[in-house]
């Protein structure tokens, strides 16, 4: 919460000895509050004074880092409850499961399984960013420990566990890695407290409800250990979907700072059944989880939610774009046919879908229009006859020899323009609509015109 | 110390829209909150499912569409199993075939589809049209006049066709209409004006916003849906109170993540029909947090999901 020059005023100590620059304290402290100054450029500041103001300064929600080295991930640092507001900071981040119950055969084959969801889109790369390592009450605390290794060694770890020993063991082993000890709460948040801060580790807390979580919290904030992250999750769907929510609105709205934490929501908590787990993944994702602990992921609930998450983090200012380029859709190769159309993502995804779908081997040559979709592209002067040419000049038609282009309805004024500067190609004009292709492409083929 | 809950009230709320008649009859809207923050107030009946059916059979389904309606041989038949699937509230038929750049159905045969439907069930029941312009301006106020007295929504009306459409809907038939607009708030708005300047009354009224696959340019959908929220509750823009809802099945069917058969698909994607369920799942998940009061899905397993989703959550 930003403070005003007079609050600011208040703490300095009012000498008036100008070496910050300004002719009296009120000044600087006038600057400071416009942001045009460092309370640092005043030597006299008490320490007091200093940790008051960082205190009312800081941003309403903290950002608490998780992982080691390039694993090392972001969490929360919101200021917005809505994308339009402003762009959400950190993204949602997903975890599995593996539990001290499961046989080994399950966990080695979960480990397995993990990597086979990993791949890029528009630019991102999608994958289970953590592993949950859950303790059940009354097993074997070695064999946790030893499932806490395993999966350290492949994802940073959140470390479910309640019971202050087996938690002990499994950080000794793990704490390098920089895992999450996801265990406090208001009966054992003291030890916890502890372990948490020697190992130099993020702590997770929970509570029976939202009134238990608040007090569990602002505890350990009086203990000192500001390095925290709230598990939203309660007994139920609907009760989990208001904690989520009341967790972050009276953080960011209602400058509640105990709650200004990131949170996790373990959803296999609240669900077995997978299609539900679906559901429920992607409520957090939309409603400010930023873990959202699945038991398993598979590309079936990967897909959506990836795509999701991109469309919800993505900045509202700056349009989702394709790398310029040469994307072969079934097969193609040199000999195929050229369709071009501009870089903006929603236009690539559509076109490609619909270029997949007709199987028609092709080439979609993605130039450079600024991230606009085809008309504004042209109306802004980012796709012309001249843009389209020289693309293909530089870039295309030294590995295509192929030389018939295709180019978006839309922009069906552009043919003879772009024939006059492409010596050699033939231009073909597609139709209004990205789902009219599969049967113009295929009608093309049919008549031998490709 | 208690953690100082603080419920977020608005003074305004979103509209009620009744579709159908008798018991079965439901109400579209009539919440206070954003979606599902039941801590603040109310959610009104809570948000509905229909289960879409549509007039080209069962031929190009999803393999768990074709076995739940096996053994149907008519619309007839179709419509009463639909009305039957668990966690529907009400059916909707979409006639898709009357595209002109598709099957090109005439206006006749299609409202003898509508009228087969209606007759077979007594659920309420959403008329989608052919999406083209031209040919819903013809055939909706032909269904809305065979339907007279079944109290359906209508869609869409569109900023092309509203006129045709508005009319006789809601004027001349006193149907439900549905106004779709581009996604963006100030043209959704734009069209709720219209539309009750010609004389359609709010109470008439309900808005798709749009809608599209999660991924598929997903983020315009979500922040037209927040934005028409903040405007309908925080400022008490009454056209903006219109219940929202959105089409999910024909959005989220037709991706390449729903459609791709395994033998095609990039390795370990696995099953098609789980990868078309998970994609119509989360995207009508995603559209209920932010605002929609109805979905419209077609799988059995994703129907049974969202019913059950939304109960938890109410
Ligand atoms: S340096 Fe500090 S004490 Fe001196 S005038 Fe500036 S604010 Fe006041």
């Amino acid at each position: 919460m930003a403070l005003s020059g007079i609050q600011i005023f208040k703490l300095t100590p009012k000498k008036n000895c100008k070496e910050c620059g300004c002719p009296t304290c009120m000044a600087f402290s006038m600057k400071v509050a416009q942001g045009a100054k460092q309370l640092s450029d005043c030597p006299y500041m008490s320490e007091d004074a200093l940790a008051q103001l960082a205190e009312a300064t800081a941003p309403p929600m903290k950002t608490i880092k998780v992982g080691a080295g390039d694993s090392e991930h972001s969490l929360g640092g919101e200021t917005v409850l809505y994308r339009h507001e402003k762009t959400f900071v950190n993204k949602t981040l997903y975890a599995t499961n593996l539990c001290s119950c499961m046989d080994d055969a399950e966990i080695d084959a979960r480990l397995e399984r993990l990597p086979q969801v990993d791949y890029e889109r528009i630019g991102e790369r999608m994958y289970t960013e953590f592993l949950n390592v859950n303790y059940k009450e009354g097993t074997d605390a070695a064999k946790y420990v030893e499932i806490a290794k395993k999966a350290a060694a492949v994802r940073p770890v959140i470390l479910s566990v309640k019971d202050e020993a087996v938690a002990k063991a499994a950080l000794d082993a793990v704490k390098d890695t920089k895992p999450v000890l996801n265990g406090a709460d208001a009966s054992n948040y003291e030890a916890f407290c502890k372990l948490a801060a020697d190992a130099g580790v993020v702590l997770g807390v929970s509570g029976k409800d939202l009134d238990e979580l608040y007090d569990t919290t602002a505890a350990l904030e009086k203990l000192g250990n500001k390095n925290l992250i709230l598990d939203v999750t309660m007994d139920t769907a609907k009760a989990t979907f208001e904690a989520a929510v009341q967790v972050r609105r009276a953080a960011l709205k209602d400058g509640d700072r105990t709650f200004g934490y990131p949170s996790i929501v373990n959803v296999n908590r609240l669900t077995d059944d997978k299609t539900m787990q679906e559901a429920l993944v992607a409520t957090f994702t939309m409603k400010y989880g930023s873990i959202v602990i699945v038991d398993e992921m598979d590309y079936a609930m990967a897909l959506p939610l990836y795509g999701l998450r991109q469309n919800l983090f993505t900045d509202p200012q700056k349009p989702m774009k394709v790398a310029p380029g040469i994307y072969p859709m079934n097969g193609a190769d040199e000999n195929s046919v050229c369709l071009t159309t501009v870089d903006f993502a929603l236009t690539y995804f559509l076109v490609s879908g619909e270029l997949e779908r007709s199987g028609v081997p092709c080439n979609l040559v993605i130039s450079d229009a600024g991230g606009l979709s085809v008309l504004t592209a042209w109306a802004a002067g980012k796709l012309s006859a001249t843009s389209v040419a020289t693309f293909f000049q530089e870039n295309v038609e030294s590995k295509i020899k192929n030389r018939t282009l295709i180019i978006p309805g839309k922009v069906a004024v552009l043919k003879g323009d772009i024939e006059a500067k492409l010596p050699g190609w033939k231009v073909i004009v597609a139709p209004l609509e990205a789902v009219q292709l599969v049967k113009f492409l295929k009608d093309l083929k049919a008549n031998g015109e490709i | 110390m208690p953690f100082n809950r603080k419920a977020h009230k608005f003074s305004a709320s979103i509209g009620t829209v009744e579709i159908g008649t008798g018991d079965k009859a439901i109400k579209l809207g009539g919440e206070n909150v954003m979606p599902f923050y039941t801590f603040d107030g109310s959610m009104g009946d809570g948000p509905k499912v229909g289960v879409e059916i549509t007039d080209l059979g069962l031929d190009a389904e999803p393999q768990g569409v074709k076995d739940y309606y096996a053994g149907c041989t008519s619309f007839a038949d179709i419509a009463k199993k639909a009305e039957a699937m668990p966690g529907g509230d009400f059916v909707v038929l979409r006639l898709a075939g009357g595209d002109p750049n598709g099957a090109n159905k005439s206006t006749e045969e299609l409202v003898a589809i509508a009228k087969e439907v209606s007759d077979a069930i007594s659920c309420p029941l959403v008329v989608e049209g052919s999406k083209n312009v031209e040919k819903d301006a013809e055939l909706l106020p032909k269904v809305a006049q065979a339907l007279e007295g079944k109290n359906v929504l209508l869609m869409s009306a569109k900023e092309e066709n509203y006129k045709a459409i508005g009319a006789a809907a809601a004027l001349a038939y006193n149907q439900k209409v549905g106004a779709e607009s581009a996604v963006d708030i100030n043209l959704a708005k734009q069209l709720n004006v219209v539309m009750t300047q010609l004389g359609v009354s709010a109470q008439s009224i309900v808005m798709n916003t749009g809608s599209a696959a999660a991924g598929y340019g997903f983020d315009y959908t979500i922040s037209t849906f927040d934005r028409v929220r903040a405007a309908a509750l925080g400022q008490d823009d009454k056209m903006l109170q219109m219940p929202i809802i959105t089409p999910v099945a024909s959005e989220t069917w037709s991706v390449k993540e729903s459609t791709a058969e395994e033998s095609d698909a990039p390795e370990f994607w696995g099953p098609v029909e789980e990868r078309g369920i998970a994609m119509e799942v989360e995207t009508a998940v995603a559209c209920l947090v932010s605002a929609s009061d109805a979905v419209i899905l077609k799988h059995p397993k994703s129907v049974a999901t969202i019913s059950e989703f939304i109960k938890s959550l109410m």
